[in-house]
């Protein structure tokens, strides 16, 4: 009985005025939804299409091969796997406090009339392209590196293997240098989320026991966030270990693997970008080419997976137990 | 004695408690010294930019190629590609976008808005080599000419496979926040759903849509990685869909890696470029905002 | 004698809006003041001058006169201020990061004590002094959130006790919790005044009746009569008061 009277007004529901072009607009933008997605799935099938013969020419032993050899057909990816977490590594080292003290500025300690202006500036941080950083690292940055910077450092910290050798301004710490100041920006947008997000009374509890504004913050509000915080630095890195042509003229191009800092390196998208300049490539090499492209995607997607786990689960609820 | 500080200097004790407001100072002195060293690599990008790229803004530069040492091309080749592009992913964007902030609540929702947010974060060199191995697979396969990689039509498709899943989520975070109050008050008077999606809903979110568009032609507009290997640049101007294609990122790369003085120059007066164009769409994204915001 | 706590002429605005008007009116050591009124009559933002806690929110500001032992509030670093003027929250809020111990223990390392046995020591007689002691005493490291919501404010009355306050200010504490949780905390109040000067605010006319020594009414943000309690609630002098309590309105 209570089903012909839902199928009764299932039925008079689709004769409704509108009810087709609700019908019709749902699919559209439903369709159009499911294709986005399936564009992802689409580029990770290409690229393993792709990357075959290179897959099945050097298996497993890819990730450790150490030779980049477009001579000899023998490729590795081990020197830009290397390059890529050496400067992603150290940019996060250099980027991440400088980032949670601008986050925790503009959004605990700064006064209010400073508040909206300096974040604005910030943010235009974000704005500035990529090869603009580049171009400005090679022919600003890097001779400020290689005459005061780099040896500065080497004064400094020269009794570490990562601070040694010749400083020449193009090299893995330069690189590290501009892709820090490039995840800035999203780290301390995300923290600066993550921070916002805790209530207020958190604050006043602290407040009220007498804490001054930055006890409140480093004892309340920090510790409450911190997950949101852990998964902003998380999502710099992701950012770090995709940047490409900034990270192109400031490394070197080097491919070969070495400890110190100051000497020149390769990243995954560095190697990339390097490698369709010069004539056509051979099909072997295109193929590792692309095989390496799709280990960078996996580290990037494994990366922001995993930050946007712990973002959305500190943003969504709102007592979070950080 | 009254002192025009944004901030109040504690009293000189050294107690425990004036240690813990001199603490109190010194870090909120130490944050701010973070910020403003954050900053100085924006400072100095936008000084330099602006003071060697500023010799270089002659009419010449802009009336020449590349091939000459101008940037005409490339900036006719930017404009090309972004122009080709948002025809493409606007419109795809923004219906995925109403997709997900109408009808994206469920589990099947979730799932989409997942795979949406990864594709944002696939590297642009990533979706570069992408669009260069489907073609260069389709050609190797006999469909097409081997030559068809290096097209304006590919640079196209890279570019709008970035476009689309950044206006996708920044039209969905802008339909979102459209009231409730908005959308239930449209259905009371008795239109349908899609009607009231699309005349009631979308008009409301117009501002964060446009903002979310021209962000989204911002982001393209600077990318050079993508376009390596796919539109890979030339000396000249637009000679067919089915041609390489110069763009201005591409230049600055090229003319930096050049280092003839001439080259640089026209470098910097590429990138005081491009930088200019950034700062102004930023600056309109943010007035479109805050006019909104006001008119409320 | 002089008042634990005298306020003279005080008036508070956030922005424009013009919360509290040219309140006068003493607080007396070791007794309890409670201020009752309808909603949004500036009973909040009072005691929030008292400990310094209003100008926390951005564009409000206070005028006025707030003595602490004869000696201006407003004179002082706002931190010293906080420290010996405690205060306890309407809805309870615990560091949900923090264990209980920590919890209580909390004000007393922002004052720099690293000593185990003095924190011990403190955090022992600040659970008791709150009535907690004995329900927590063998969980002291799980989280402050893990508790009920009668614990939890407890907990928060535990935390302000233990940096030991020559004031605690308790706005509307037991607007959240159920009658039982409530009669806890009432009689906590009780003993607490042996020791503490208390101010409550209460919504709860028959709260007020109950514990306090003294009663102030507001309306409006203006003072409108405040005397021993059973002076105000049998013999009301005012009116308005007479109204109020007779639950005319509000």
């Amino acid at each position: 009985m209570l089903r012909l009277q839902f199928v009764r007004r299932r039925l008079l529901r689709s004769i409704e005025p509108g009810a087709l072009g609700d019908s019709l607009f749902h699919w559209l933008t439903g369709i159009v939804a499911v294709g986005v997605v399936a564009l992802l799935g689409l580029i990770a099938v290409v690229l393993l299409i792709a990357a075959q013969q290179s897959i099945r020419t050097f298996g497993f032993s890819f990730l450790a091969g150490t030779r980049w050899d477009s001579v000899a057909d023998i490729y590795g990816a081990a020197p830009f796997v290397y390059g890529t977490l050496v400067t992603s590594a150290f940019a996060l080292l250099l980027g991440v406090p400088i980032s949670l003290g601008v986050a925790i500025f503009l959004s605990e300690l700064a006064p209010p009339k400073l508040r909206v202006p300096l974040t604005y500036v910030v943010e235009l941080l974000a704005a500035v392209p990529s090869v603009v950083y580049g171009f400005w690292g090679l022919k600003v940055l890097a001779p400020a590196m290689a005459s005061s910077i780099e040896p500065a450092v080497q004064s400094l910290l020269g009794f570490l293997p990562l601070f040694q050798g010749t400083p020449t301004g193009s090299d893995k710490f330069s690189a590290s240098v501009i892709l820090a100041v490039m995840i800035i920006p999203t780290i301390s947008a995300v923290s600066r989320e993550a921070l916002r997000a805790v209530p207020q009374s958190q604050r006043e509890a602290a407040l009220a026991l007498g804490a001054t504004r930055w006890e409140s913050t480093r004892v309340a509000v920090v510790r409450y966030a911190r997950a949101g915080i852990f998964g902003a630095i998380i999502l710099g890195l992701g950012r770090a270990v995709g940047e490409t042509m900034a990270v192109t003229m400031m490394i070197g191009n080097k491919n070969s693997i070495s400890v110190s800092l100051f000497d020149q390196g390769q990243t995954i998208a560095s190697l990339i970008a390097n490698s369709f300049g010069e004539a056509s490539l051979g099909y072997l090499q295109s193929s590792a080419l692309l095989e390496l492209g799709l280990v960078l995607m996996l580290m990037s997607l494994v990366i922001n997976v995993f930050a946007r786990l712990m973002v959305s689960r500190v943003l969504r609820r709102g007592e979070g137990l950080g | 004695m009254k002192l025009a500080l944004p901030f109040t200097l504690p009293p000189l004790r050294f107690d425990r408690e004036g240690r813990r407001l001199w603490k109190d100072l010194a870090m909120t002195a130490a944050a701010f010294v973070c910020v403003v060293i954050a900053l100085i690599p924006l400072g100095s990008i936008l000084i330099e930019a602006g003071i060697r790229g500023i010799q270089a803004i002659t009419p010449n530069l802009f009336l020449f190629d590349t091939a000459y040492g101008g940037i005409g091309n490339a900036i006719q080749g930017t404009l090309i590609l972004i122009a080709l592009s948002s025809v493409i992913a606007l419109p795809i964007g923004i219906l995925t976008g109403i997709y997900l902030s109408e009808f994206g609540k469920g589990r099947v929702g979730d799932g989409v808005r997942f795979f949406v947010d990864v594709l944002t974060q696939v590297p642009s060199i990533v979706v570069g080599i992408f669009v260069y191995s489907l073609f260069l697979t389709l050609a190797l396969a006999g469909l097409m000419s081997t030559r068809s990689v290096f097209t304006t039509i590919t640079g196209v498709i890279a570019l709008t496979t970035i476009m689309i899943p950044f206006v996708a989520r920044t039209s969905e975070e802008s339909l979102r926040l459209v009231p409730v109050s908005t959308r239930e008050a449209a259905l009371a008077l008795g239109i349908p759903r899609y009607r009231s999606i699309l005349r009631v809903v979308l008009p409301s979110g117009v501002s964060g849509l446009v903002t979310g568009a021209l962000l989204g032609v911002a982001r393209v507009a600077g990318e050079t990685a993508p376009l390596l290997m796919t539109a890979y640049g030339s000396f000249y101007g637009f000679s067919g869909l089915d041609q390489p294609i110069e763009s201005l990122p591409h230049t600055i790369y090229t003319f930096a890696l050049d280092g003839s003085p001439a080259r640089l120059q026209a470098a910097w007066g590429a990138s005081l470029v491009l930088v200019l164009i950034m700062l102004v769409i930023s600056i309109v994204s943010r007035a479109i905002v805050h006019f909104r915001s006001v008119s409320e | 004698m002089a008042a634990k706590i005298h306020i003279e002429r005080l008036s508070a605005w956030y922005g424009a809006k013009k919360a509290i008007e040219d309140i006068t009116m003493d607080f007396e050591e070791h007794e309890v003041t409670a201020i009752i009124g309808p909603s949004g009559c500036g009973k909040s933002t009072l005691i929030r001058c008292l400990n310094r806690m209003h100008e926390t929110i951005p564009k409000a500001r206070a005028e006025g006169k707030v003595l602490l032992d004869e000696e201006d509030v407003y004179q002082l670093p706002a931190v010293s201020v906080r420290r010996r003027i405690g205060m306890v929250f309407q809805k309870a809020n615990p560091f949900p990061t923090m264990s209980i111990y920590d919890n209580v223990a909390a004000g007393l390392r922002l004052n720099g004590e690293r000593n185990r046995d003095k924190l011990d020591a403190a955090v022992l007689k600040s659970l008791k002094a709150a009535a907690l002691w004995d329900e927590v005493k063998d969980s002291l490291d799980k989280s402050g959130a893990s508790l009920s919501g009668g614990q939890q404010q407890r907990l928060c009355i535990a935390r302000a006790l233990a940096v030991e306050p020559e004031v605690l200010l308790m706005d509307e504490p037991c607007s959240a919790l159920d009658p039982i949780a409530t009669a806890k905390i009432e009689d906590l109040i009780f003993d607490l005044k042996t020791q503490y000067t208390v101010v409550i605010v209460t919504h709860n006319m028959q709260q007020a009746a109950r514990v306090a020594d003294k009663t102030a009414f507001l309306y409006l943000g203006k003072l409108i009569e405040v005397n021993r309690t059973r002076d105000l609630f049998e013999r009301p002098a005012e009116e308005l008061t007479e109204k109020y309590i007779t639950g005319r309105f509000g």
